[in-house]
């Protein structure tokens, strides 16, 4: 949709190459299927917002490329993805980690959940006891009226 | 001379929205019958007004008139006619006229259909809608004209995007903006209700229609807009968690929150100062949407960002408008007492259940858009928020809400037990469970999604329909489902377009499967259960592009089911290229083909992907938007228009 305003971005759009070459792929199929998932974290740094498994930028070919060469010269997922943030920087994760202030971001929604839980529940608690008040007692003036019919 | 005419039709436009402004709501204080009823006539003027200057770009871009700027900047001659048109609106300058064209659409319509309401009211809200036109207008006027002329009109135009030349862009955006300024309305009747200091029964079966009318809007525009994606950029995504589709889609989820505590406001008088708030924020989202595509806050590079005095006008207007309904508000919330009392289960809860999950899950995604900006400013880090987050943050709201709606759709209304209304769901329980086992079974070893998806999407759909079922009573079934409201079958058709939309994104996602080789002619190579060979690469010459297009046959057991031409285009005023995917659609499953770079050895890059469901997701939003209207075409919004009508033709003239 909007997207497509987006891969007007020239590097991401202009270039007529398509996103995972087949030259790219590995040979061990495992190998390549860990590739392919810890791709579509990582962000094309020339892109708006694509993963380099997306993108068709020569940027994320290479990015695509230097993880499957740690990842054949045997590094784990996590140091693999350690390699290319210590040399790329946090921006090029679309996951951001939870470390430091970005706890908020994961917090925001459990935590805003709990609040809305906590009013909901407030306003529906209260509506139900609404009923049992208007139901059972009567008003100021309806008190009034029946003292006044009581003492006649 | 028709530029001239549409740029002074514009101005005028924008000073009868001054005055309509201004002149209801001071005769709505001081209950002078005539300066209310400038409001209708005023309505009118300024939509035939504006929309006589939308005509009047639209016809500059027909022509190609290349001594207006936009026009040069944005089309070019060899640009086929319905690119043309469209592209009056695929820039800044002509979707901000599009945009307010709309505004005063609405407008109109609320003048001509607006017979049935009180008229200080009436008088209000058109008001506020025209105020909100104002703001639009200077806008418009002021940092982004469309009537501008070159001094030196060049030979031929700069030609539009070639991305954005396709048939999505006449239909996308239109819808879009129907649905996004369809909240303005729901909005000026907030402000105008709050000014009047009263919000009843009535106010919330007026509002309803309006806000349906822009969810329905929305829902479609975004639909579109994602099956455009889906078959434009060239491997078949359909949903990016971009900021510019997280604008569209927060406007969305809150409409679909405000057009459920509506309900709440009209069938018991509850909810009230929330139901308001709703409608401020929805179109407040809207507001923030149109900052974010256009402020260039959050897109370094885009199209329509380019300007960042654009950017502080529009958080201006966001700031007036959202900032002054809030404090209205805040001065007015207490007044608004709730009436209805329910019990801790029934129906009510259930709805206040559906705005807590949507109006949640919306918060969830702004504030993981926002996000990258907060972080660099506050804490100077530059990071990035993608579709991994957003996926893992915001789709356990959706699955909430799928399991809870089927039974909070049934509760009745105040009272409720959730274990008998469990009960007479238990067979709709037990199939959507079989059918999760059997595609557990199916499918071995793969992930959970996919059965998960079927289970909550089978759960909402025959949910939705064993809710119909019950209501039609023991004998003479029927008739009288044919005869319940039809409300009720829209709230049943819009709930199940919801579960299937769910079912196949689920779906999809789980059970594609991919494709990428270098394919060579007459050489057969399989992709799942299909085998596909490529049979001929040509070239090719489109009105105003080259094309290489390449001849893929399919077979499914050695029975042709498709021969496609997928393509990759060059536009040589534009200077870009294009992939155009062969897309064989199928009920099932779609079977998509891209083709790439010629390669040394004679070969092609191919990518096949076949994707199971697809058409699900847009049918899913088709089915919600039918239920949409079903839900609008309700007697009792008919009705109880018609009434009030019939009522007030025995009064005399004020």
């Amino acid at each position: 949709m909007n997207r497509i305003l987006f891969a007007l971005m020239l590097s991401c759009a202009a270039a007529p190459a398509m996103a995972v070459q087949p030259d790219e792929i590995l040979e061990d199929p495992a190998l390549e299927a860990r590739a392919r998932v810890l791709s579509k974290d990582l962000r094309c740094l020339v892109c708006r917002n694509e993963s380099i498994d997306e993108s068709n930028a020569d940027l994320a070919r290479d990015l695509r490329i230097l993880l499957r060469e740690r990842l054949t010269a045997g590094d784990t997922d996590d140091e693999a993805m350690d390699y290319i943030v210590n040399r790329y920087g946090e921006y090029v994760l679309l996951r951001p980690n939870v470390t430091g202030a970005n706890w908020l971001l994961w917090a925001a929604g459990p935590a805003m959940l709990l609040v809305a839980l906590v009013v909901g529940g407030g306003f529906v608690r209260n509506r139900s006891r609404a009923t049992t008040k208007t139901e059972d007692a009567l008003s100021a003036d309806e008190q009034a009226r029946l003292k006044s019919i009581l003492e006649e | 001379m028709i530029t001239e005419l549409g740029h002074f039709a514009l101005i005028l436009a924008f000073l009868i929205a001054i005055a309509q402004s201004v002149i209801p709501l001071v005769g709505a204080h001081k209950r002078w019958p005539g300066w209310m009823s400038f409001a209708e006539p005023a309505a009118q003027a300024q939509f035939f007004f504006v929309a006589f200057s939308f005509g009047a770009l639209m016809w500059g871009f027909i022509t190609s008139d290349f001594s207006l700027n936009l026009v040069t900047l944005n089309s070019h001659s060899a640009k086929p006619m319905l690119y043309k048109i469209a592209g009056t609106w695929g820039n800044h300058e002509g979707s901000m006229l599009l945009w307010v064209l709309i505004v005063a659409l609405f407008g109109a319509v609320a003048a001509l259909f607006g017979e049935a309401l009180p008229p200080t009211l009436r008088a209000r809200v058109l008001a506020v809608q025209a105020s909100i036109g104002v703001a639009f207008y200077s806008f418009i006027l002021f940092t982004s004209n469309p009537f501008l002329r070159l001094a030196v009109p060049p030979m031929d135009g700069q030609d539009l995007n070639p991305l954005l030349q396709d048939p999505g862009l006449a239909f996308h955006p239109p819808f879009l903006y129907l649905g996004y300024v369809g909240l303005s309305m729901a909005f000026s009747f907030a402000v105008g209700a709050l000014i009047e200091g009263r919000v009843d029964a009535a106010w919330g079966r007026w509002v309803r229609p309006w806000t349906l009318a822009a969810w329905v809007f929305l829902t479609i525009g975004i639909g579109l807009g994602s099956w455009w994606a889906y078959y434009e950029l060239g491997w078949g995504g359909f949903w990016f968690w971009d900021p510019v589709e997280n604008a569209s889609f927060m406007p969305w989820l809150l409409s679909a929150a405000l057009l459920h505590s509506a309900i709440v406001v009209e069938k018991r008088e509850a909810l009230k100062s929330w139901t308001i708030l709703l409608a401020i924020l929805a179109f407040g989202f809207s507001l923030i949407g149109t900052f974010i595509v256009r402020s260039g806050l959050l897109t370094s590079v885009h199209a329509f960002a380019n300007d960042p005095e654009r950017g502080i006008f529009i958080l201006i207007i966001i700031a007036a408008f959202t900032g002054g309904a809030l404090t209205l508000f805040a001065a007015r919330a207490q007044s608004m007492e709730a009436k209805g009392v329910f019990g801790l289960v029934s129906r009510e809860t259930g709805l206040v259940v559906n705005n807590i999950l949507l109006a949640v899950s919306c918060f969830v995604v702004f504030f993981g858009t926002l996000w990258p900006v907060v972080a660099e400013m506050a804490f100077d880090r530059k990071l990035s928020v993608g579709p991994p987050f957003f996926n893992m943050a915001f789709t356990p709201f959706m699955v909430a809400l799928g399991i809870a709606l089927p039974v909070g759709a049934m509760l009745p209304w105040k009272r409720g037990k959730l274990v008998r209304t469990f009960w007479q769901l238990r067979y709709v329980f037990g199939l959507a469970l079989a059918l999760m086992i059997l595609a557990f079974v199916l499918q071995t070893g793969r992930s959970a999604l996919g059965p998960v998806g079927l289970f909550l999407g089978s759960w909402m759909v025959f949910g939705a329909f064993a809710d119909l079922w019950m209501r039609s009573g023991k004998s003479g079934r029927l008739q009288r489902l044919l005869r319940l409201p039809r409300a009720d079958w829209g709230k049943a058709v819009a709930h199940s377009g919801l579960g299937i939309t769910m079912f196949a994104i689920a779906g999809l996602t789980a059970w594609e499967a991919e494709d990428i080789r270098v394919a060579y002619m007459d050489e057969p190579f399989e992709v799942g259960a299909y085998t596909l060979v490529l049979r001929d690469v040509g070239r090719e010459r489109g009105p105003n592009y080259f094309s290489t297009k390449a001849t893929v046959d399919v077979s499914r057991n050695g029975q042709a089911v498709a021969t496609l031409h997928p393509e990759k285009r060059d536009y040589p005023v534009a200077r870009m290229p294009t992939t155009e995917a062969a897309i064989e659609y199928q009920f099932l499953r779609d079977i998509y083909v891209v083709i790439g770079d010629p390669q040394n050895d004679g070969g092609w890059t191919m990518r096949t992907y076949i994707k199971p469901l697809a058409n699900w997701i847009w049918g899913g939003c088709l089915l919600m938007a039918f239920g949409g209207l079903l839900s609008l075409s309700d007697r009792r919004f008919r009705v109880a228009a018609g009434a009030r009508r019939s009522a007030m033709k025995g009064v005399p003239a004020e």
